[in-house]
């Protein structure tokens, strides 16, 4: 199982937690799970997330590697100009 | 060979101030910019903007336009679809409105006509029958739940029940027991800022000619971020695939995130479709104030709360943002940056967007992050002066650092914070004295900075010379820096390698320039296309040698066997095996194909130091000087340029660009007399310290530097401001009258 901290606003869209467990090996593994176990956090997902494991940022990286002691932080997706 | 090293230390290339590529194109004017392009049989394409800020759109009669001598086409929005996706929808909208107009300036038509005169002559026939509707844009009227709605049921699932009908979107970001954290503090301030809308201010106007032929293929030429994100967007909007449309980037004269999205080029393209003649669309710079994306404008208050030897128990933020007529989520990365660059045990911020009747937002270097960082530096300030506390040392103490959990959520690798800080108190602005009306303020800043999709081929070229080829618009230096990257890998002078940035049907997709992410992921990507090259290169070499691959490595440019057992050979240099590539299995090329990721955040630490005219409220800057890390600086000119070019932009925000709206909700001020941007007499030289803590997640250590020095300059220059005439000012920008005004009314 994996931890992953959501940002605050989607606490409520996910039982009132603002850390959630899942199954998942990898970034698409995550978003599918949680999309699965929390289906009012499918529509951020849909929009786009960017994820953090371990301090670096990823955008849209299905194959990125999570380990089950890695730290994961669910944040928007990232834009620049 | 080892094909994998990230260590990279020693460089040749890499960090010397090597000529421009694009000099002598740009100043003797042979550079093509947008505007600069033409074709045989082009039309001139105009359009017609609403002069309501709000209406409903009852009908447009085009018939008399249409059937004026001359006119090839003219277009509305019934002539595109409605597509399903709702951002392009958006996009779509923005272009050319559909049933209303939000916002003066709102396209709601355009012809294509022979000349400037016929097509002026043409706009003037359309006929738009308006119902004018109440409107709003101030972003705190507009979150008042009996506010004019701009438009209906655009809320996302995030909005929390009760909040104002143009309220689309709000986030929450932090950790730890806020009210604990107060409750050890010997001094809470809590005050409120707001910050105007400001426009990138780009010197080229948005231009562009399409080519829509009988048989559904499309080109496109224009000035912009990303040709690739161009035909995606207009492609999906005009209802044609990808591949039938090619988009080719022209020079940029400056973008800065405003030119990462469209605006006329898909009325182009419709336009040409309709007229079956090529069609040219050039920007006025009253169109480019008045329908292309500003900043957000945003209304923010900010509670910290600090112990009396400076230490910060607690942080909070609310940040209010609107980004014009059209959902926009860029509070969410204000949000997350504001308190970024400190460890706090607890912290909160929370993030609103409204809709106002203001131009769509567009991306503006760091998007979301210089006003929420200016507010809560603010603060900070406010708080050491209170306290009677050196404001450097306060950031040194709080300063987030390798193993702090950040503030939006994950724990920060190895990050310059520190070094910036450090080198600021190091530096001889810190400690310079100060005259009568003087002040000196100071200011962290922080970006997150991003890779994302990038494509590159590098061809070694039978003579020796190396040709790179890649996807992104160069508008810092880019071109310089691939070259190099290109030379230091391969073992060649710089002089042999040129890069150039193609259209979108011959190479792989790229993502827009934005982000801080060309130096770091096209780099990346350049140096790995390098490494196929010569690992091409090495092979054909052990096949002329009779040994094994691995016995051959590359050094200096040149194959080598790897030692004494592997044989005895004259090293071949890539001259020597390009010249025999024919021979030896045909043409050798390298390129490679990422979704990069591990760009490393950024940070930056700006000295400002002003001097204010009591009498007029006047603002002079005295001497400036920015302190950031680079991770590697490829090209330290360009670096340079940056962090100048981010602090002069940051300085015309703090001290006078603003959007001004009049009661009618038009734009009073679309033009560079109304709207004034720092030019080079406002301004002392900006002094510049790079730092090298080296990003690992590059072959070189580069980390992006284009967006994060234009964070620091508003509250280094309102902290500055406010020292200066002995009040605390809490608006941007901070024009003259306002800060006589202050002055005044302190007495």
């Amino acid at each position: 199982m994996v931890s992953v901290k959501l940002w605050g606003s989607l606490r409520d869209l996910a039982d009132g937690q603002e850390t959630v467990e899942v199954e998942a090996s990898n970034f698409k593994e995550l978003l599918d799970a949680l999309a699965a176990k929390y289906p009012a956090l499918k529509p951020q997902i849909d929009r786009g997330v960017s994820l953090a494991v371990d301090g670096l940022v990823y955008r849209n990286s299905w194959f990125t590697e999570i380990k089950p002691d890695s730290e994961v932080v669910l944040m928007p997706y990232m834009k620049g100009g | 060979m080892n094909f994998q090293s990230n260590t990279k230390a020693n460089f040749k290339v890499v960090g010397t101030r090597v000529p421009r590529p694009d000099g002598v194109d740009k100043v003797t004017g042979r550079a093509l910019y947008g505007a600069d392009f033409n074709v045989p049989g082009m039309q001139v394409g105009l359009i017609l903007r609403s002069p309501h800020a709000h209406a409903t759109i009852n009908s447009i009669d085009t018939s008399k336009a249409t059937a004026l001598p001359g006119v090839k086409a003219v277009v509305t929005s019934a002539d595109l679809g409605v597509p399903e996706d709702e951002s392009l929808r958006d996009v779509q909208d923005n272009c050319l409105a559909r049933g209303k107009v939000l916002y003066d300036g709102h396209a709601v038509a355009a012809v294509a006509a022979k000349d400037m005169a016929t097509a002026k002559a043409a706009l003037k026939l359309i006929k738009v029958d308006y119902t004018p509707l109440p409107h709003v844009t101030d972003v705190d009227a507009a979150m008042k739940l009996d506010a004019p709605v701009v438009q209906e049921a655009r809320a996302d699932e995030s909005v929390p029940e009760g909040c104002g009908p143009n309220v689309t979107h709000y986030c929450e970001f932090g950790h730890g027991d806020l009210e604990s954290g107060f409750g050890m503090a010997d001094l809470i301030l809590e005050r409120s800022f707001t910050t105007a809308a400001t426009h990138q201010g780009y010197i080229e106007p948005h231009a562009c000619v399409a080519s829509y032929g009988t048989d559904d293929k499309a080109d496109l030429w224009c000035t912009t971020q990303g040709q690739y994100f161009v035909r995606d967007l207009c492609s999906g909007i005009l209802g044609i695939e990808g591949s039938q449309l090619r988009v080719t980037a022209s020079e940029i004269g400056g973008g800065f995130g405003g030119k990462t999205t469209v605006f006329i080029e898909p009325v182009a393209l419709a336009l040409s479709r309709k007229a079956g003649r090529p069609v040219k669309i050039v920007m006025s710079r009253v169109d480019v104030f008045r329908a292309t994306g500003p900043t957000v404008s945003s209304s923010m208050d900010v509670r910290i709360g600090m112990t009396k030897d400076g230490r910060i128990t607690a942080a909070e933020a609310k940040l209010r943002y609107q980004g014009g007529a059209f959902p926009c989520g860029t509070v969410d990365m204000g949000a997350q940056a504001a308190f970024a660059a400190y460890d706090l045990k607890a912290v909160r911020t929370q993030g609103w967007n409204a809709l106002t009747n203001r131009p769509k937002e567009a991306a503006y270097r760091a998007p979301g992050a210089p006003m929420a960082i200016y507010a809560v530096e603010s603060v900070v300030d406010e708080l050491c002066q209170q306290l009677d506390l050196d404001p450097l040392d306060v950031r040194i103490l709080n300063a987030a650092d390798a193993g702090t959990k950040s503030s939006y959520g994950p724990t920060f690798d190895q990050i310059g914070l520190m070094a910036t800080l450090e080198a600021a108190k190091e530096h001889d602005h810190y400690h310079a004295p100060l005259g009568e009306n003087q002040g000196r303020g100071l200011s962290c800043g922080f970006w997150f900075n991003f890779g994302g999709n990038t494509s590159v081929s590098l061809a070694i070229n039978s003579d020796g010379t190396v040709s790179v080829t890649e996807g992104n618009p160069d508008i810092g230096g880019s071109r310089a820096s691939i070259s190099m990257m290109a030379a230091e890998e391969l073992g060649v002078a710089y002089e042999k390698v040129r890069t150039i940035i193609t259209d979108t049907s011959s190479l792989g997709q790229n993502d827009v320039t934005d982000g801080s992410r060309v130096t770091f992921a096209v780099g990346l990507a350049t140096i790995k296309a390098a490494r196929a090259a010569i690992r091409v290169m090495c092979g054909r070499v052990a096949k002329i040698w009779g040994i094994d691959e691995d016995a051959v490595v590359w050094e200096d440019g040149a194959a080598k066997p790897s030692g004494p057992n592997a044989g005895d050979f004259e090293p071949m240099t890539l001259a020597d095996i390009a010249a025999i590539s024919s021979e030896t299995g045909g043409p050798i090329a390298g390129h490679h194909e990422v979704n990069a990721e591990g760009a490393g955040v950024s940070f930056g630490v700006h000295l400002a130091d002003v001097e204010v005219d009591p009498e007029t409220g006047a603002t002079k800057v005295l001497r400036y000087t920015v302190f950031q890390d680079a991770g590697k600086a490829v090209h330290p000119d360009y670096v340079e340029g940056q962090m100048q070019g981010g602090a002069a932009q940051g300085i015309g925000w703090a001290l006078n660009e603003e959007y001004i709206y009049g009661d009618d909700g038009r734009l009073q001020n679309a033009g560079f007399l109304d709207y004034r941007i720092p030019v080079a007499s406002d301004l002392p030289n900006i002094d510049t310290v790079i730092l090298e803590i080296p990003n690992p997640g590059h072959p070189y250590g580069v980390r992006g530097v284009g967006e994060t020095p234009i964070v620091p300059p508003l509250a280094a220059l309102s902290n500055a401001v406010s020292r200066a005439i002995g009040v605390r000012l809490h608006e941007l920008p901070m024009s003259p009258p306002k800060i006589l005004k202050a002055v005044m009314a302190k007495g």
